[in-house]
């Protein structure tokens, strides 16, 4: 991302975003509410297009006028929103396929092959062991961190080279927060890259390989994890968020 | 004993079922209530030709209530479409004629439906308001194209398209139904098995999720109510024909089709959809009224009937809560303790033949 810059109206979201994720690398995204993250997010995902800046995949210039959902997912950008990444009411077979449907000539789905799919990446890739949840399951049966392993899953499924895991923790317990914590070592395992955000910093710190901290709007700094210790990145943000960073930065 | 429950849970989840069973009962207490009417094959025919203009809209409605929005300017297309007809009845000579007729009458329907999506999609507007304003816009110009007037479509019963959509099958059966039938089947398989379908359902589920996930929102919400418009004409062109005289106030049933979708358990929050529940719903709706008249009870009773009617349906697929039965035989699990197995062996059966 080089020079991102949105405004909702008169209301400036983001400036001078500059970002790089390496090929296999897993970055934490970390910022305080409203700093950023999600519209950061939805420019990347292509969900709403920046008011100016540009965007590279893989070396190659985006073109934000023919820049949508699908296009990212043909990119290889996925993502896996803390809430939004499923139908509730809908069983299981369709939220691995939506949008991107398995369909004859005229647009009618392959039930027989996107359930089987399903069912392999739900036994396969997430190891789902759950009792009684099938691919004819509702998601509304689903624990939230097994909501969080199906959007995982799936991401995993389309081959994304790039997964953005947007708060994919929040209001899990401990154990599942555990479970999406090991997705995420298998996508850097399987030579993936990733953006990870959240609010729990020992998580992000664990599964990142380097910490960018998103202040209103702007990038405040960009710390490789070899440079400090989960308690420095506490502090360090603490600091940040009582302004007192403001000064050496500005 | 488990093929018994495996039956009873496969016929617990076809669609409809539940107000299928509710249309069967109604007819055995109108049987024993009114057995002089209800007995005779006449008024099964009747309801035959009467209730398909209701279904077929509801149909249409029952897929925008799904996608979470909301239809109510269907009676001005009712009666715009059927303008059409008849004014391409007239003009024309009713041999070709009414095939011109019938296509005004599908685009009209269309652009209403198109001009209704533009607003709630692109624009944002409220769908129950949107349409509201375009149902009092659009059956005030189809008054004014009429000049308030009837057109009666002279030669109806000798005409082709007369005889192919509304005529009687061995002489006796209105075609109608068979139409609605197939208009119930092919929008179940768009709802259940299209890309398009499942569109809807994402989206009256959860816009913002079919948004992110890569449904198209805004272009499926216009192609949906253009849809519905153009389900709404067909109505429209049925009722016309089957009547053989277009009046303004021929789509006059706003009411009875949306509890026709409702009672057949479609969830006004949207995100699912049960057409043939629909197809149920409107045979109840409209077999009510003939059947309190015909158990000579006054005809004042009629509404009061219906209203309890509909509650005790609605109140029946709130308790089994995706409006099926194999939900509801759950939830009364008690009432069959002595036959029922132990619910965890039954779990562990299911996974001992799932990873296979």
């Amino acid at each position: 991302m080089v020079n991102i810059e949105k405004y909702f109206g008169l209301v400036r979201a983001l400036t001078n975003i500059n970002l790089e994720v390496g090929r296999n690398e897993i970055v934490g995204l970390i910022g305080d509410n409203g700093a950023g993250k999600s519209t950061m997010v939805k420019i990347l995902t292509g969900v709403f297009p920046p008011t100016s800046g540009e965007l590279y995949v893989a070396g190659r210039k985006v073109d934000f006028r023919r820049y949508n959902v699908q296009s990212a997912h043909a990119h290889g950008i996925e993502t896996v929103y803390q809430d939004k990444s499923l139908g509730e009411k809908q069983v299981l077979w369709r939220n691995f396929f939506i949008g991107r449907e398995i369909v004859n000539r005229f647009g009618f789905i392959d039930v027989k092959k996107e359930k089987a799919i399903a069912n392999e990446i739900m036994v396969n890739t997430i190891g789902f062991r759950s009792k009684g949840i099938t691919v004819d399951s509702n998601v509304s049966q689903l624990s939230g961190g097994e909501r969080q392993g199906i959007a995982i899953g799936r991401a995993m499924y389309f081959e994304a080279d790039l997964i953005i895991l947007d708060e994919p923790t929040v209001a899990l317990s401990l154990k599942e927060v555990a479970k999406v914590i090991n997705f995420v070592h298998k996508i850097k395992e399987g030579g993936k890259a990733s953006i990870y955000i959240s609010h729990s910093i020992p998580d992000v710190y664990e599964v990142s390989d380097r910490f960018i901290v998103l202040d209103r709007g702007e990038i405040g700094a960009s710390i490789p994890k070899k440079d400090i210790s989960l308690k420095d990145l506490d502090g360090f943000l603490l600091d940040f968020a009582h302004g007192l960073k403001d000064k050496e930065y500005s | 004993m488990n093929s018994v429950r495996s039956l009873v849970k496969f016929v617990g989840r076809l669609e409809g079922f539940p107000i299928a069973m509710v249309l069967l009962g109604l007819y055995i207490a109108l049987i024993i209530a009114a057995p002089a009417v209800f007995t005779h094959p006449l008024i099964y025919i009747s309801f035959l030709e009467t209730v398909p203009p209701t279904l077929i809209a509801a149909l249409g409605l029952t897929l925008v209530i799904t996608a979470g929005e909301i239809d109510l300017s269907f009676p001005a297309v009712v009666s715009l479409s059927g303008f059409a007809l008849s004014w391409g009845w007239k003009t024309f000579d009713p041999a070709f004629g009414a095939w011109i007729g019938i296509g005004l009458a599908l685009a009209a329907g269309a652009l209403v439906g198109y001009i209704n999506g533009v607003m709630v999609a692109r624009i944002g507007v409220p769908s129950i308001m949107a349409t509201l304003a375009a149902n009092f816009f659009w059956y005030g110009i189809s008054i004014l194209l009429a000049g308030g007037l009837q057109v009666t479509l002279k030669g109806s019963q000798d005409n082709f398209v007369h005889q192919l959509l509304v005529g009687r099958l061995f002489g006796a059966v209105p075609v109608q139904a068979f139409w609605a039938l197939a208009l119930a089947a092919l929008l179940w398989f768009i709802l259940n098995r299209h890309k398009f379908g499942e569109g809807i359902m994402f989206i009256g589920d959860n816009a913002n999720v079919a948004r992110v996930m890569g449904v198209n929102v805004e272009a499926t919400r216009v192609r949906l109510f253009a849809l519905q418009g153009m389900i709404a004409a067909f109505a429209g062109i049925i009722v016309t024909l089957d009547i053989g005289v277009f009046y303004p106030d021929q789509g006059n049933f706003l009411l009875p089709a949306m509890a026709s979708v409702f009672i057949g358990g479609t969830s006004i929050a949207g995100g699912a959809g049960s057409v043939f529940g629909t197809v149920f719903g409107a045979y109840v709706i409209g077999s009510l009224a003939a059947g309190v008249v015909a158990t000579t009870i006054s005809g004042y009773w009629v509404q009061v009937v219906e209203g309890v009617v509909m509650a005790a349906v609605i109140v029946l697929n709130a308790a089994t809560g995706k409006g099926n039965m194999a939900a509801l035989s759950s939830r009364f699990r008690h009432w069959r303790a002595p036959v029922a197995s132990n619910p965890r062996q039954e779990l562990l059966q299911k996974d001992d033949t799932a990873p296979s």
